[in-house]
């Protein structure tokens, strides 16, 4: 249950909280742009600063910030340590056998290990701010242009909510299903890699069965309350774009065409 | 006592904006033998209580001993304890998962090490209490089979691995009553014939009265009463008030009795209920029954 916090909705009154889930979805991929455009740390510089200012004004607890990062810390590791150790160049810092840490390798593998944080940074505050259903109404209604080229955007989007909201009960299901087996002297924690595969199938057969019942159920019931897909189909939250949105919207694509005008 | 439990509490997600309380300060004893009921409305900590019975639940404070030995004390094999101590789950066809019918009751008494014919001999066992014909089932897949068979399947698959103690969590729910009638005739014959004590977790007193023993009643997280099922429902306004209801038996008795009729009360069948009707009615005309 904890690892999904990474992404995990935090309801909250700020004003990233209330902004349009299609700006928000816009912005954040502008700022994606932008992060892959910088070139200098001075760039990073200015746009940690943008983001930090953001994360203060949405009044985020920081243990959530320093949570989205642990699932990371890996990914992160692996890229210093390749850096620190095969990008060869520049001064020589550091010598063991025939190993050498060059300047090249250091200023590359923090480089990068800077745009990954952000990166990450960015789209949780995006996530944590973000509820569920307004993310997906967002998608929805930015495929929509889209709909003549044959992409689906509101079976995409009830795809999505559908799934998530399923999250939970299938957690929930699994835990017992779990504690059924357990009963049984079911053993889930010994083992090797081989032995505890195996030893996962009775958790995972009542699992698969159960999600496809559960699948079978749903849509008896949305075809019994006449669901029919997106076609004229009103909603009960209509997504409104206020001033504020625009000016977010202004400010983000302002910084990104800085950016690549200044060449940072 | 075959099962003690010791002032005990237990919160679920501790630290959270989701903590719940689910058990506070619970002490209950289970002789050897014995019939107990755990009754109480839908949250109200039955379910989390008996899963500390086989270890399933660490408790947060308290303990539990399993003939006087703390489970959590260090040095007790989970597992060995979980098959002296069975537990079925509610909905427990939802566990199935293997191919045929013997498998699938083999996996417990498998999992404690047995094989070959001590393993078929378990299985045997299984189907036998539960009443269903060895050959007739152990070929067929699960998933083939009606509902009340596939939980009545579940049921051997406990019971294969010869546990001392039973428990069920709701062993009933969504049962039609010819199916939930037999399966409550082979829960009553486990307990008189083979001696399995029995723990039943219900909200339907209709079952419990008449079956238990002894009952333990709960309410949000506490044992809020525990007696023997006649004593137990007479106070009427206290279970009302927790949310449950007497039976129905039991409810018309106490009409009688308050319209003015001299009647015993603490009947819960239909045919003493019944006799008892007729007699206090004829003692009213001055005859003798």
């Amino acid at each position: 249950m904890k690892s999904l916090t990474l992404g995990h909705y935090l309801p909250g009154n700020s004003l990233l909280h209330k902004m349009d889930p299609r700006i928000k979805l816009i912005s954040l991929f502008i700022l994606i742009v932008a992060l892959f455009v910088i070139k200098t740390f001075a760039g990073f510089l200015l746009f940690g600063a943008f983001i930090l200012a953001i994360f203060i004004s949405s009044r985020l607890p920081w243990r959530y910030f320093f949570r989205g990062l642990r699932p990371i810390l890996f990914i992160i590791l692996v890229t210093l340590i390749l850096h620190f150790l095969f990008t060869k160049g520049g001064q020589v810092y550091f010598r063991w056998g025939p190993l050498t840490v060059e300047e090249a390798g250091v200023y590359l593998g923090s480089f990068m290990t800077l745009r990954l944080v952000l990166l990450v940074t960015t789209t949780i505050m995006i996530t944590l701010t973000t509820s569920p259903i307004s993310f997906a109404d967002g998608i929805e209604s930015l495929l929509r242009p889209f709909r003549r080229l044959g992409i689906p955007g509101h079976e995409i989007a009830m795809m999505m909510t559908i799934s998530l909201r399923f999250i939970p009960t299938l957690m929930e299901e699994s835990d017992k299903i779990r504690k059924a087996q357990m009963a049984r002297g079911a053993d889930f924690e010994t083992g090797n890699i081989f032995q505890r595969a195996r030893n996962m199938v009775p958790l995972l057969v009542p699992l698969f069965v159960s999600a496809f019942r559960r699948a079978d159920e749903l849509a008896v019931a949305m075809e019994a309350r006449c669901y029919r897909g997106g076609e004229n189909r009103t909603r009960m939250r209509e997504l409104k774009t206020g001033p504020l949105d625009y000016y977010v919207l202004i400010t983000v694509t302002g910084i990104t065409v800085m950016i690549f005008v200044t060449g940072v | 006592m075959l099962i003690e439990v010791k002032n005990l509490s237990h919160v679920y997600m501790p630290g959270t904006p989701f903590q719940v309380d689910a058990l506070k300060d619970v002490s209950l004893g289970v002789e050897r033998g014995e019939f107990v009921g755990v009754i109480g409305e839908t949250a109200s900590g039955k379910s989390t209580l008996v899963q500390h019975f086989n270890g399933l639940l660490k408790p947060t404070a308290g303990q539990i001993l399993v003939e006087g030995q703390n489970i959590w004390a260090g040095g007790v094999n989970l597992k060995k304890l979980r098959s002296r101590v069975g537990l079925l789950f509610q909905f427990p066809e939802h566990q199935l998962f293997e191919e045929t019918v013997f498998k699938d009751i083999a996996y417990g008494p498998r999992n404690l090490g047995l094989e070959g014919s001590q393993l078929d001999e378990r299985v045997r066992y299984g189907l036998e209490m539960m009443e269903m014909d060895y050959n007739a089932y152990c070929g067929r897949s699960p998933f083939s089979l009606s509902g009340g068979e596939k939980r009545r399947v579940a049921m051997a698959g406990i019971l294969a691995m010869q546990p001392e103690v039973i428990v069920l969590d709701e062993p009933t729910a969504g049962m039609d009553p010819a199916g939930r009638r037999h399966f409550l005739e082979q829960i009553k014959k486990l307990n008189q014939e083979q001696g399995l004590t029995v723990v039943f977790v219900t909200h339907n007193m209709e079952d419990i009265a008449t079956l238990a023993q002894r009952l333990f009643v709960f309410s949000q997280g506490q044992l809020a009463l525990q007696g023997r099922p006649q004593d137990i429902f007479q106070s009427i306004e206290t279970i009302r008030e927790i949310g449950l209801d007497i039976p129905v038996i039991t409810d018309l008795l106490q009409r009688i009795r308050s319209s003015g009729k001299t009647i015993r009360t603490d009947l819960f069948s239909v045919e003493e209920a019944c006799r008892e009707i007729v007699h206090s009615f004829r003692k009213k005309d001055g005859q003798t029954p």
